[in-house]
Order: structure tokens, then C-alpha cells, then sequence
């Protein structure tokens, strides 16, 4: 049981990072981008070849976080420039990286069995893969939650945020709004690609399947952690977001050792998400005839 | 300061909806002019300032602000030298971004977005007493989210945001008319104070033919995209609201008959 914990735990800090990367084009700019499930295949597409040829994989998983950028920028500029509608840009781009991540493996899948990997150096420490996963991913995610911290502080983050919140108003503050969604479409996209490398590296294969239901995943850990943890400022909404990566981890970890077969795992994930997201019209429904209630019969 | 040389703006252009908004308009403000622009629905107010804005893009003409042509320039481009309040007081301010974040954006209105601090401990005082002016308490309330404001609130905070760098030009859409009276009192108030301050080029959409004839140095009154009436000075104090209707009636032909304007 205490390595099931684990395993889910490890696996939710590799997650948290993108997490962070959906949560930051789903809540931050408010489009659904469905970019990610080519891009997370993408980076883990290319660490795996790289490595798998030979190069560094701490290079290796650096090069796979600019190709995620790179897709994002696409997608990005099929929104903005050509005015495509947001969630059908992303699928643009997705339905492209399918091919380009092929040409990329040369094959649909690429193994890594007894290459180094960025967990290797750790291991070499008498760590088990287990822990040395978790222990990578959890600076990789302490990292990335200081620098987002700070760069959505900053007066570009703040344009950025701005621009999500509302982009007319953003625009009469002379923010350009259209290189705004491209740099944070091309972030979000950079961090889930790093999550694609990192994860292919921690089960050692990359598949060219890998992205497929990942937004919803992405959405169902950024909706767990907003729900469960409280958050008052931003900082606060990271570490929310990490701890609703392996909140989910965990969930999917205790189905499945319940015994829900793991063929179901996609549509329990894609139920969990639809109640999470009208859970706020349920409660708006419910909250208001309570209390008005309540004071009715208070009066009397 | 503001040059308007003989625009139109047609939207719907080869549809059965062709709809011919502005029409060979042209329009002068001096410096330090404050201009108030009334008009029934669809006789092109607010698809003029839009067009100043660069929301639209002119299908003729050209718009100079300060002596610089700004026709080809988008929208976030030309920001830097104008202030805008709309109608919607949602529409000013980020709901979601805290009230000195708000302030801090358009604070940097019209300069390179860097990654320097969003936002200083110097601004902060700056906000604060400049809030402070506004006599509605939010001083205390930097943090507080935008969206906990009232409207009242929201459009007296966007007039303190479209006046932070000082603008070439102010804009103001029918800023008050989404409010309740004596709210749009306050805030025409605080619009005119705000004006006469940084004596700041002003053009006021406003559907009230009271407020038109009281504020501002000079009315100007839209008909079907064309300007049918521009009175200054001298004979804008003396006007009344039944000296305008007579005057639009002869102007465009036919009866005032605007529900909205009338009551109003």
C-alpha cells in the first residue's frame, strides 16, 4: 500500500508541472487548450529520441521544453493572426504534432530501458526509482512555482493576467493583447512538454498516444486543487495546483486498487471533471433558497 | 489635439445589413476642449469615439491626436495617449486583479511592459492617495478585488485608471449611464474635477441633453453619422433643453422622438 501512496505521489509531482501549464491558458487566459495532448507526447517524443541517441538528458529534456514552446507558439499564432476560434487552433495543432511527433520517434513508440535519464544521477545516490523520481520532481516543481511566482508578478505576468481577465479593458491599457495569449500559450505549452519528457523518462518509454485525455487530466487536477485547497493569493494557487496533481494520483491510485478496471480510468477521470464543473451550478441552485430560507423562518 | 478629417465607417459593407455609421465626419479639438456629444440611437456617437480608439478601422479618412496620424494604428498602440471609460463599468477594470493592480496597469499605459515588479511600495502610496481624493474609502481597500466593487465605484476607479498617465485625450462613452442618478452625479462630478485638473482634451458621449448643456465648453449633436450641430462658448451656457430639440428639429428634419433622451 505505502508504495502504491508513493508511486501516485511521484507521479502527481511530475503531473503538477503540467498542471501549472493548463492552468495557466485555462484560468489565466481563459481558453480551453487542447494544444497540450500533442504537446505532452511532443516533449516526451523528443527526450526520448535524444536520449535514446546518445545526448545528455538533462539536454535532452531542455530541448523537449522548446519544442512545447514551440507548438504553443503555432497554435498561438493560428488564434491570433489567422483568427482561428481558440479551442479549434488547439486541435489544429494537436492533430499536426500526432505526425510530427511520428517523424520525431521515426516509430510510434521509443524505449528507454537502461538508458540515463535526469532520475539517473539520483539513483546513483542509493535511491530507488521511486524516490529519486519524486525527489527531482518535487524541486523541478518547487523551481518552476518560484519562477512563475515571480514572472506573473512582474509587469509582463501582469499583462498577461490582465489579458485573460479582460482583454478590452487590457487593450485601452495599451497591452497588446495578441502577443499576450501567444507568450502564454507558448509557457503553458513549454511546461506541459517538460512534463511529456519528464514522465517518458520516469516510465522509461515515450508513445506517441501518451497526450490522449491529458487535458482532461490537466483540467481535473486544476479543478481538485482549486476545490479542496482554498487558496488566497497566487503563490498559494501553485502549491493548489501541485497538491491537485497528486490529490488525483492518489483518487485514481484507490480506484484502481478498489478495483475499478483500469479500461474505465478515462471516463471516471472525464465524469470526475463534468461534476467538478457544475458543481458551481449546483451550488449557486442550492446556497441562496437556504440562506433566504433560514431568515425566513428566522423572522417569524 | 484631436483631428478627425472626413471619416466613414461603414459596417456590414455589400449585405442587406450595410449600415453607413460614420459619414464624412470631420471634427477639430483644441487643447483643453471639453466637447460633449449627444445623439438618438445609431446616429454613430459611439462608433465615432470607438473609431478614435482604434476598436474600428476607418474605411476612409484619417484621425491625427496631437499632430501625430494614428489612422493605421491598432487599438493598444494608440492607448498610450488616450483614456477611455465606457458604458459598462465591468468593462473598464480587470473584476479578477486586485484595485492597485488595476491601477498599476494603467499606470504603465503607453510604456514598455518589462519584467520589473508589476507593481512598487512608492506606487502604492501614490494609489493611495490618490484614492484617497476619490472620497469612496477604497484607500484602505488596495488589495480588494475589483469585482467587490460597486459600479459606482468601478467607473470612478477607471476615471482615476484613464487619468493616471496623463492622456492627449479622454474619452468617456455614456460612462454614467449604466448607474443610478445620483451615482452619475458623483461620477460626472468627479469626471469634470478630473478634467478641469489636468485640463485634459475631453469628448463625453452622454444621452443626457442636461448633463450635455451643463458640462463641457462645447456640444456637438450626431444625426445619422454626420454632425448636425456644434455650439461653443458663449451660446452653449445660454442653451436649454428645449432651445436643443428646436434646433435638432430643424437641424435633421424630423422630431427628436428618443424615449431614452427625453426622459432622461
Amino acid at each position: 500500500m505505502l508504495q502504491i501512496i508513493l508511486g501516485a505521489v511521484s507521479l502527481g509531482l511530475i503531473w503538477a508541472v503540467m498542471t501549472i501549464g493548463v492552468y495557466i491558458t485555462y484560468r489565466l487566459l481563459e481558453i480551453a487548450d487542447l494544444t497540450v495532448e500533442g504537446s505532452l507526447a511532443m516533449g516526451a517524443a523528443i527526450a526520448a529520441y535524444s536520449i535514446f541517441n546518445g545526448m545528455n538528458p538533462y539536454q535532452a529534456t531542455g530541448l523537449a521544453l522548446l519544442g512545447g514552446m514551440a507548438a504553443g507558439l503555432i497554435t498561438g499564432l493560428f488564434h491570433t493572426k489567422l483568427k482561428i476560434p481558440a479551442l479549434l487552433s488547439g486541435i489544429l495543432t494537436m492533430i499536426a504534432l500526432y505526425s510530427i511527433n511520428l517523424r520525431i520517434m521515426g516509430k510510434a513508440n521509443v524505449s528507454l530501458l537502461r538508458m540515463d535519464t535526469v532520475y539517473t544521477d539520483l539513483e546513483k545516490l542509493g535511491m530507488n526509482h521511486t524516490n529519486s523520481v519524486m525527489l527531482f520532481a518535487l524541486i523541478c516543481v518547487m523551481g518552476l512555482i518560484g519562477i512563475l511566482y515571480w514572472f506573473f508578478g512582474t509587469e509582463t505576468g501582469c499583462a498577461i493576467r490582465a489579458t485573460g481577465a479582460n482583454h478590452q479593458m487590457a487593450r485601452a491599457q495599451g497591452i497588446n493583447t495578441n502577443n499576450m495569449i501567444m507568450l502564454g500559450l507558448v509557457i503553458s505549452n513549454g511546461l506541459v512538454a517538460l512534463c511529456g519528457a519528464l514522465i517518458a523518462q520516469s516510465q522509461s518509454f515515450a508513445d506517441v498516444q501518451m497526450g490522449v485525455g491529458s487535458i482532461v487530466i490537466g483540467l481535473a487536477s486544476v479543478i481538485i486543487g482549486e476545490v479542496i485547497f482554498n487558496s488566497k493569493n497566487f503563490f498559494q494557487k501553485l502549491i493548489s495546483l501541485a497538491l491537485g496533481a497528486i490529490t488525483y494520483r492518489l483518487i485514481i491510485a484507490i480506484v484502481l486498487k478498489l478495483g475499478m478496471p483500469a479500461n474505465d480510468l478515462k471516463m471516471f477521470t472525464a465524469l470526475t471533471v463534468a461534476v467538478a464543473l457544475s458543481l458551481p451550478m449546483f451550488r449557486a441552485y442550492l446556497r441562496p433558497m437556504n440562506k433566504a430560507i433560514r431568515e425566513e423562518t428566522q423572522d417569524a | 489635439m484631436l483631428k478627425i478629417n472626413g471619416i466613414y465607417k461603414v459596417f456590414n459593407s455589400g449585405t442587406i445589413n450595410e449600415k453607413v455609421a460614420l459619414r464624412n465626419l470631420s471634427l477639430t479639438l483644441k487643447e483643453g476642449d471639453f466637447v460633449t456629444l449627444i445623439g438618438g440611437n445609431g446616429a454613430g456617437k459611439s462608433t465615432l469615439l470607438n473609431c478614435v480608439a482604434g476598436v474600428h478601422p476607418l474605411d476612409q479618412g484619417s484621425i491625427l491626436i496631437g499632430g501625430r496620424d494614428v489612422t493605421k494604428l491598432s487599438e493598444h498602440k494608440r492607448a498610450g495617449e488616450i483614456g477611455r471609460v465606457f458604458q459598462d463599468p465591468m468593462m473598464g477594470t480587470a473584476a479578477n486583479m486586485g484595485i492597485e493592480e488595476n491601477l498599476a496597469l494603467a499606470y504603465r499605459r503607453g510604456h514598455f511592459r518589462s519584467l520589473k515588479w508589476g507593481i512598487t511600495n512608492k506606487e502604492r502610496e501614490l494609489y493611495k492617495e490618490l484614492l484617497s481624493h476619490l472620497g469612496l474609502g477604497l484607500e484602505t481597500r488596495l488589495s480588494d478585488k475589483v469585482g467587490l466593487l460597486s459600479g459606482g465605484q468601478r467607473q470612478a476607479l477607471t476615471l482615476l485608471m484613464a487619468t493616471l498617465q496623463k492622456p492627449k485625450l479622454l474619452l468617456l462613452d455614456e460612462h454614467t449611464a449604466a448607474l443610478d442618478p445620483k451615482t452619475a452625479d458623483k461620477v460626472l462630478q468627479l469626471s469634470n474635477q478630473l478634467v478641469s485638473e489636468h485640463n485634459l482634451t475631453t469628448l463625453m458621449v452622454t444621452h443626457n441633453m442636461r448633463h450635455a448643456i451643463e458640462y463641457g465648453n462645447r456640444l456637438i449633436m450626431m444625426h445619422e453619422g454626420r454632425i448636425i450641430l456644434d455650439i461653443n462658448g458663449e451660446e452653449k451656457q445660454k442653451l436649454t433643453v428645449e432651445d436643443l430639440l428646436k434646433r435638432f428639429g430643424k437641424a435633421s428634419g424630423e422630431e427628436f422622438a428618443n424615449d431614452r433622451v427625453l426622459l432622461a
